[in-house]
């Protein structure tokens, strides 16, 4: 069977190139993406004491909120999280106000208490415990009465776009998983990193969006190969078992995840053109960004699928899955095959950033890391080490995350995805699409 | 100036905090989880948060005693390890990983939801259940509330005190039982398991239930440590999280996997060094020797720190200070 | 049923074990299994089909067969180590067919692994005392009070010692396992099998891998439990071996038994014969890993068509 040639150009030529890129990138950061203004957990540190609370709109976590915290002298600024909420140390006990910035509500929104004069301002104090609730939970009179159909498809529609960028994220993970029997937990950096690439050049470089992406993809299939050149491939090397492998990636997962959040601290920031809503499809809106990611995430998947059915890497990469003894004796060049699953999966992992960072919407340092394991569960039940159970997977958790919060509060709305994922494990634990292993 | 001493005190203290006891018997039980039956638990922080919250909720919402409460966060993680076992413990080995995580992110999910928030205070936790465990405390025979005792940087009030001794008690009678299982044959049992579950079933021995066995005793460590971890502090959510339990895996490899005094001796070493080490950098970055970092940043250098040292730990060292490189099951 | 206690070295083969002619599913006047209408399949691929086998008691039988035949997988059903799609088999009389793999073990019947298990992380000497039955030091409660299981592990360890010596491993008993020799690591799995005291010892291809130093102390050993009034089973791909101990044949082929009788018979049988040599022998590997198959089926079909252009 012909393959290819040895390669003209030795083997260290394209690992210094990506180092020398890494070394730009970290110097980049280092100077420009420490985030300004508050976060929203301030000085719990410092001090004994704790004030905090929940914003809410209409029983939906409200973000990005700035709050006022002054008493005895003491001031501090906090915005509230993703989740809504906040919280900041104060050094002694007594009396205080938290003052919500109205100016920071979204349009048209305003707290409204037809007993009081001044909603957004609350008066609280800290007493024995050592710290006290302030939550501003606004429109909660109001109700949005959409009806449930629409719900449902609106949902669904989320459920979709979330379901197929897990799936980029799933696929990358699946098939290392296949080549190198490696459960990589550092998985979720790949993903955080393209949201990040994109941040530093879209938005601190101020570079245009459609320059931006690109540019981060490459940078992640970039860091796809240095994680295989640089670790994992020396590791395989060295005869280092699995589980080692897998712990490995652990560690490396959490000293990334906090070097990501030394150079961007620890605050949500927006890609350009995330808070659209210009389109409207019906009753529920659907923003431009939502529709473009869908169309993005099923061409990319459409490529994959060509790329492992009808191209010779594609075809000697499932053969490399399946079974990578048989594949090696059979005259594939299986370190080349983990070469480029590994340059796909970052690719893909960070297109999945760069889409999971419009869906949320925000860039954050721990990103990835929020989804990992929605990640694995969509692999595990797809089937660990296919691509196509990586899909299938990854829509049923998607689909099932959005839905499941008709009927479920959203705060617990992963905890439906996770037990189903439990689920098929006892049914079927080889996953919907994965072959059952003989014994002996 | 660095003030060396308050820095060197500072981390002295750490060796017989309370802290560095419930990581220390935290990871007993994944010892016996991981290092002696090759059980990959990623939930230890699952069964630490049940005996926190089950020792809280009995004492704040029940009103029940010390010794209920207790017992109570006991029972809970035996529910949780039978709950968890019955279905994974059939899995191979990466899937109960997987299943673990995911079952500790439930659990976790689950006592910082609002829905809850009455009996488990969501995420800002519950305090005060402190009480009945401060009036058990015999040093309140011969001291004042009030009073300091102790030497050198080791000086606390006697609630202090009460809960070092507590908690390091608690890790003493853990090691030992520890010990004792695994010279006996139910050890050597566990130990051929992790090696090769087939060839310890045509022997005769039934090796879901050792498993299981092995699961719950582990968890019911966790969950005490869980117990020892809250008494000096508030129940607080976000401390449960996953990262929770890779720093006792960090800790775990440290010192041994398979080992009885590895992981506390693992413990101690870690928290020591950790505390040194975050304290000589914020104390660098107010003195100006680090320009280029911020407080908040010095802060999260220890987490990047141990991300490494798990790494350099299991490629170079992976049977730790105390372990036997030749019986270690997990290095193939 | 006929046997003797052996004279200078040849085995003396146990004979009149049948009823009626040797064929396949021939009862056997003691038989210690009674196995009927066994199927396994993996997928398409039927991998056992056995209507009926009877494996004589307290005597060596063997089970011989081409690759692919499904001896190991019969093996592991009737051990308990694989649930079969349909069949029932009975132990000493007693049906087990559908219990698990470590019940099996405790009814008496023990079983070697192809790939020896000998437990490299532990010692020679801790192997052996796992492999004893019914110990209380094995149970949680009473782990923790030596005083109970004291005086029981001193017995076992002696029972070890005298079995380690038996098979000279005696003085390896200290160290870890993983330090003996591949046929140091059969002979103590064989030793570690019969710290239990079983009534039916299977041996999964015990010569392979095994020098031809260490063979005769093997087969040695294998005649040893015979005149010990144990019943074995094992599967063999050396004939020598097959020829020289097995006091009865069993041939599979594709999943079924082809042929049964004595040694001797077994061996001019055209079935027997037509199954080794024969043109189907080779298409159980090609049913297997459907999917590398196909991929690398593609692969090659590429090549052939860039060669073509």
């Amino acid at each position: 069977m012909a393959h290819a040639a040895s390669r003209p150009f030795t083997r260290r030529a394209p690992r210094r190139f990506a180092a020398v890129i890494l070394a730009g990138i970290v110097s980049a950061l280092s100077l420009s993406m420490a985030a300004p203004a508050a976060a929203d957990e301030v000085g719990l540190d410092e001090y004994d004491f704790k004030i905090s609370g929940l914003v809410e709109l209409a029983d939906e976590p409200l973000a990005d909120v700035l709050l006022v915290v002054e008493g005895g002298g003491f001031r501090v600024e906090v915005e509230s999280g993703e989740d809504g909420r906040w919280a900041v140390g104060v050094p002694e006990k007594g009396d205080f106000t938290v003052t919500l910035d109205e100016n920071t509500l979204p349009e048209g929104i305003a707290v409204i208490d037809p007993e009081d004069e001044t909603p957004n301002v609350r008066e609280i104090t800290v007493g024995q415990s050592g710290s006290a609730v302030a939550n501003f939970f606004i429109g909660q009179g109001e109700r949005n009465t959409v009806s449930l159909f629409d719900q449902v498809v609106e949902r669904l529609f989320n459920g979709l776009n979330f379901g197929l960028l897990l799936a980029l994220a799933a696929i990358g993970l699946s098939l290392v998983f296949g080549t190198t029997g490696l459960s990589n937990f550092a998985h979720a950096e790949l993903v955080t990193f393209g949201g990040l690439m994109t941040l530093l050049f879209g938005v601190v470089l101020g570079w245009p969006i459609w320059i931006a992406i690109p540019i981060a993809l490459i940078l992640s299939a970039g860091l796809g190969y240095v994680n295989d050149a640089a670790l994992w491939k020396p590791l395989r090397r060295k005869g280092v078992g699995l589980i080692p492998m897998m712990i490995v990636s652990i560690g490396l997962s959490l000293a990334v995840r906090y070097i990501f959040q030394l150079f961007v601290g620890g605050d949500t920031q927006q890609l350009p053109g995330a808070t659209d809503t210009t389109l409207s499809i019906g009753a529920f809106g659907l923003s431009w960004t939502d529709v473009a990611s869908m169309a993005i995430s099923v061409i990319v998947l459409l490529g994959v699928a060509y790329f492992l059915l009808r191209t010779r890497i594609g075809k000697a990469t499932r053969a490399v899955s399946d079974n990578p003894a048989l594949a090696a004796a059979s005259g594939i060049d299986v370190d080349r095959v983990i070469r480029v699953v590994w340059v796909m999966a970052g690719a893909l992992a960070g297109l999945s950033g760069i889409l999971w960072a419009y869906f949320r919407p925000g860039v954050s340092w721990d990103m990835g890391f929020q989804i990992l394991l929605l990640t694995f569960a969509a692999v595990t039940l797809g089937g660990l080490g296919t691509a196509f159970g990586a899909l299938v997977g990854a829509l049923i958790v998607g689909l099932f995350v959005e839905i499941s919060t008709l009927v479920i509060p959203s705060d617990m709305k992963y905890v439906g995805a996770l037990v189903i994922l439990i689920l098929v494990l006892l049914v079927r634990p080889q996953g919907i699409l994965g072959r059952k292993e003989r014994i002996g | 100036m660095i003030d060396w001493i308050l820095l060197f005190s500072n981390a002295a203290q750490e060796i017989i905090s309370p802290t560095t006891a419930a990581y220390a018997l935290a990871a007993l039980g994944l010892a016996i989880h991981f290092g002696f039956t090759g059980l990959l638990n990623f939930g230890q922080a699952g069964f630490m948060m049940l005996g926190a919250y089950g020792f809280a909720i009995a004492t704040l919402t029940f009103g029940w005693p010390v010794w209920a409460a207790i017992l109570t966060g006991v029972v809970a993680s035996i529910v949780f390890a039978l709950i968890l076992g019955i279905p994974t413990l059939r899995l191979r080995a990466d899937y109960l990983a997987i299943v673990t995580i995911a079952a500790a992110e439930i659990v976790r999910l689950l006592f910082t939801t609002n829905t809850f928030e009455p009996v488990t205070g969501s995420a800002n936790g519950l305090q005060g259940y402190k009480g009945g465990f401060e009036a058990l405390n015999p040093l309140l025979l011969f001291f004042g509330e009030n009073d300091l005792i102790g030497f050198g940087p080791w000086v606390y009030n006697p609630y202090d005190w009460w809960v070092r001794i507590f908690g390091w008690s608690l890790v003493a009678l853990a090691a030992f039982i520890t010990w004792r299982l695994f010279k006996s044959p139910w050890g050597r049992v566990i130990k051929g398991i992790r090696e090769d579950e087939d060839a310890v079933r045509a022997l005769g021995k039934n090796v879901y239930f050792y498993k299981m066995q092995s699961l719950v005793i582990g968890g019911v460590f966790g969950a005490l440590a869980g117990m020892i971890f809250i008494l000096p502090r508030a129940v607080v959510p976000s401390n449960y999280q996953t990262s929770l339990t890779f720093f006792i895996y960090a800790i775990l490899l440290l010192g041994g996997a398979a080992t009885v005094f590895g992981p506390i001796i693992g413990s101690v070493i870690f928290w020591v060094l950790l505390s040194f080490f975050s304290g000589f950098i914020a104390r660098a970055v107010e003195v100006g020797w680090l320009p280029f970092l911020s407080n908040v940043q010095a802060g999260q250098l220890r987490f990047i720190l141990v991300g490494v040292a798990i790494m350099v730990i299991v490629i170079y060292r992976p049977q730790g200070i105390f372990g036997n490189r030749k019986e270690l099951a997990f290095v193939k | 049923m006929s046997s003797s206690a052996g004279a200078q070295g040849a085995p003396i083969k146990s004979t009149g074990l049948h009823i009626g002619e040797p064929a396949p599913g021939v009862k056997k006047v003691d038989p210690i299994i009674v196995a009927d209408n066994i199927t396994r399949t993996f997928g398409g691929l039927t991998a056992v089909q056995v209507e009926h086998l009877e494996i004589p008691r307290g005597a060596i039988t063997a089970l011989i067969g081409p690759n692919g035949a499904g001896k190991t997988t019969l093996f592991n059903l009737l051990t308990g180590f694989d649930k079969p799609d349909t069949g029932e088999w009975t132990f000493d009389g007693q049906g087990i067919s559908g219990i698990p793999a470590f019940k099996v073990a405790r009814k008496g019947q023990v079983r070697t692994f192809q790939l020896t298990k000998a437990l490299g992380l532990l010692t020679v000497l801790d192997n052996m005392k796992l492999g004893a039955k019914g110990q209380s030091g094995e149970s949680l409660a009473r782990a923790l009070f030596p005083w109970f299981w004291r005086k029981e592990e001193q017995a076992i360890e002696e029972r070890a010692i005298e079995l380690l010596t038996r098979f000279k491993l005696d003085a390896k008993k200290d160290d870890y396992a993983a330090s003996l020799s591949g046929g140091q690591r059969k002979l103590l799995e064989m030793a570690r099998a019969l710290m239990s005291e079983p009534s039916l010892v299977m041996l999964d291809e015990p010569m392979a891998g095994v020098n031809p130093a260490l063979t005769q102390s093997l087969l040695d050993h294998i005649l040893d439990l015979k005149t010990q009034g144990m019943t074995v089973l094992f599967v063999e791909h050396d004939m020598h071996m097959v020829r020289h101990i097995a006091d009865w044949v069993v041939v599979m082929a594709e999943g079924r038994v082809v042929a049964e009788g004595d040694p001797h018979e077994v061996m001019a049988n055209p079935a027997v014969i037509d199954a080794y040599l024969g043109s189907h022998h080779d298409e159980d590997l090609g049913n297997l890993d459907t999917g590398v198959m196909t991929a690398i089926k593609e692969l090659a079909d590429d090549d052939a068509d860039e060669r073509k252009e």
